[in-house]
């Protein structure tokens, strides 16, 4: 039996520990694993729980990330609780096995802390790794601080592991800006936080021997596509779980989630749309302009993955300018999330304006001063009806102003 | 029914069948004799990880599956590491008592071709010995990438024809020698590593069983007579495979602990390489007069292992 660890009503964790510390508390059988910058220290803060008796599961280090995810793969089907963490050029060595791990509907949790993609070689924070993971079939749910990743950790176990979803589940966190940075975490106690995960539930396990299960058969044309079909709509279906573990932690803690986080969004004008820490920038931005007059207001994807096109058309629908804000170089192509709100916002009558911002690219730093002035970007489009400026453009970024593509609407 | 003692060909082959007949293997193809006979020689439950390969996709393609027992293919690549993340899923089950049947006794198999062993697999191979899972790793080693049409790996032998490096006007096929593979994992300390052939079906089935009761990572290098690449008539898989244990293109000995080395099959009569070389395709083209030295060298380098091996069996070292 694993040592209990007495934990303070708040602790000061970085985002790294909260997310080792929810890894114990959920008692994984087996974490296999690869260390790599920014998210190493959640591995050696594990091994020392390992060390120290707080975990009796099995700690696998491999020789790769590629054999990490593997080896959960293979531990999973094994039945039992499985998790790792990665990032960067480990999440796109892993990338091939990720596939497979959603593909045999196995709910492994992956605490990714996104990192910038070489080449160039870049150990801060971009979500270049997150957005290579986008058709991978898991579930991607993102943390915008330390407490968020610890609580949102808990919940990717219960959400995965539900019978109705057993699907792979990450939880990303910003490289350094939330990993490295120690915040009050309010954690809740072992007991409390292992029973609201509960006890893992082995479906079609292979150490089960009643019963001979085959995982990873081949299937060509005659089957392939219903079985990606079927998988999409797993995906699709989980929209319901996630809402409900949210609010069963909600209940247990007092802290709500909601695939798509709004904050001040019931009487916006302007909006910006992002991921990961920019979220609590861009909130500190539009509270500021709130004082100075300008109705600005924030809409995040806490769920990357299944998307919440209806819930983000919804937050948005009533503002007159919004801009979608990429962290990862979107090499020839709008931005992933400006695509994806963009899609979802022409779906319906009402279209407010809407620009794309590249911003904070390996790790440059994303300030209330640049989320102010792109707010204040959006008012002027707002004012003026239509866009004034080139509908990509660059954040933060020296030498040259880049822009792409004009608007053929409003003028 | 229980295997007790490996008796008769006939009771040893009808027994416990828990790889199905029915498979899309080609006729002839060795695999299938090595598989039946690793799971024939063990009653205990088995978790089988296969590599992507010729044996994967003749075995388990959907709605189908061959494998009456707990089988998992991930990639082309990560057997080795599929059956070390059961396997510790198994022990930490076992500790916490989560188990459905915690006493009932449970082995760890993986296979992969040499394609996925000696190249593109190597890596995690490695790392699965190297971590010392309670495990047993075979390699059915057929000398090329079979399942995709016969391309050159680092298992093909020098002179063999393959469609990477194949035979023509200036050019007598692979150039390279043979990775030594049964070294390599002797070299990682495995307490059991060794070679063996479907033709000597009894040391086979010993030496699965050693591997089977080791504690610990064991590796086992196969010799799966591909009558597709090869090029031999599908009825001679056995014969050609007799060649290749009595000419010492494969001899059959095992390694203990890293270094306690045992030949298991002495040829009452060696026969010259130039017999096994003439029974396939592949090598057809040596023996023209110009591609006679490759012949030569092949023979040398055969004659050298074999004083090799039993140097290292008289030095015990």
């Amino acid at each position: 039996m694993a040592e209990k660890m007495e934990l303070n009503d708040i602790e000061v964790w970085d985002g790294n520990y909260a997310a080792s510390q929810a890894l114990r508390q959920a008692q994984v059988d087996v974490v296999s694993a690869y260390p790599i910058t920014p998210s190493t220290p959640i591995v050696e803060s594990y091994g020392a729980y390992v060390a120290n008796g707080y975990v009796d599961g099995e700690f696998v280090m491999v020789e790769s990330e590629h054999a990490a995810m593997s080896g959960c793969i293979g531990a999973a089907a094994a039945g039992g609780r499985v998790a790792t963490a990665t990032s960067s050029q480990g999440f796109m060595l892993m990338i091939e096995v990720l596939y497979q791990a959603s593909g045999m509907r196995l709910p492994i949790v992956l605490t990714v802390v996104n990192r910038a993609v070489a080449s160039p070689l870049n150990v801060r924070g971009d979500h270049g790794d997150m957005y290579a993971g986008r058709d991978s079939g898991w579930v991607q749910i993102d943390a915008f601080n330390a407490q968020e990743a610890y609580d949102l950790t808990l919940c990717a176990f219960k959400i995965g592991e539900d019978m109705d979803v057993r699907l792979p589940v990450m939880v990303h966190q910003d490289g350094f800006v939330t990993s490295h940075t120690a915040q009050n975490v309010k954690p809740l106690q072992d007991d409390v936080a292992y029973n609201f995960i509960g006890k893992y539930q082995p479906y079609e396990e292979m150490l089960d021997f009643t019963k001979a299960v085959t995982y990873g058969a081949q299937t060509e044309e005659d089957w392939h596509y219903e079985h990606k079909a079927k998988q999409h709509k797993a995906l699709m279906d989980s929209r319901d779980v996630i809402d409900r573990v949210f609010a069963e932690y909600k209940e247990l803690t007092g802290r709500e989630y909601n695939r798509v986080e709004k904050y001040f969004m019931d009487d916006a004008e302007v909006a910006i749309v992002a991921l990961g820490s920019a979220v609590e920038t861009a909130r500190y931005a539009a509270e500021e302009l709130r004082a100075e007059g300008i109705k600005a207001g924030v809409v995040a994807p806490r769920c990357f993955r299944p998307f919440a096109f209806d819930g983000i058309r919804e937050a948005l629908e009533n503002v007159k300018a919004v801009s979608a804000l990429d962290r990862s170089c979107p090499m020839g192509a709008m931005g992933t999330l400006f695509n994806e709100v963009s899609a979802a916002l022409y779906t319906n009558d009402k279209r407010p304006i809407i620009s794309n911002y590249i911003y904070g690219l390996g790790g440059r730093d994303f300030s209330v001063a640049e989320a102010k002035r792109i707010f204040k970007e959006q008012k002027a489009h707002a004012d003026a009806g239509h866009l004034t400026t080139p509908i990509q453009q660059f954040s933060g970024l020296r030498g040259p102003k880049l822009g792409f593509f004009e608007t053929k609407r409003g003028n | 029914m229980a295997i007790t003692s490996i008796k008769n060909l006939k009771e040893f082959s009808t027994a416990n069948e828990r790889f199905e007949g029915a498979h899309l293997l080609c006729p002839g193809c060795a695999h299938s004799m090595i598989v039946r006979e690793l799971m024939n020689c063990t009653d205990d439950n088995l978790v089988i990880a296969s590599n992507t390969g010729c044996l994967e996709v003749s075995t388990a393609v959907y709605p189908y599956t061959s494998w009456d027992t707990s089988w998992i293919h991930i990639g082309f690549e990560n057997a080795a590491t599929a059956a070390s993340g059961a396997e510790a899923m198994y022990k930490a089950r076992k500790r916490k008592g989560t188990l459905k049947d915690p006493d009932a006794p449970v082995k760890f198999v993986a296979f992969g071709g040499d394609g996925s062993t000696y190249d593109i697999g190597f890596q995690w191979l490695s790392g699965a010995v190297e971590r010392g899972h309670d495990f047993t790793y075979i390699c059915l080693d057929n000398e090329n990438y079979a399942n995709t049409g016969g391309q050159r790996s680092s298992a093909s032998p020098i002179g063999a024809n393959t469609t990477t490096a194949q035979a023509g006007r200036f050019s007598y096929g692979k150039k390279e020698k043979k990775k030594d593979m049964v070294a390599i994992m002797a070299a990682h300390g495995a307490p059991y590593v060794a070679q063996l052939a479907p033709n000597k079906w009894k040391i086979m089935a010993k030496g699965f069983q050693k591997a089977l009761e080791t504690e610990g990572p064991c590796f086992i290098n196969t010799v799966s007579a591909c009558t597709t690449e090869w090029k031999f008539d599908p009825k001679d898989t056995i014969h050609v495979t007799d060649l290749a244990t009595d000419t010492l293109m494969f001899p059959i000995y095992e390694i203990i602990d890293g270094h306690e080395l045992n030949i298991l099959y002495r040829p009452k009569n060696i026969i010259p390489v130039e017999e096994y070389l003439a029974s396939q395709g592949r090598y057809k083209h040596l023996f023209k007069p110009e591609n006679k030295h490759v012949i030569e060298r092949i023979q040398k380098d055969i004659d050298a292992k074999w004083e090799y091996l039993q140097r290292r069996e008289e030095a015990r070292v």
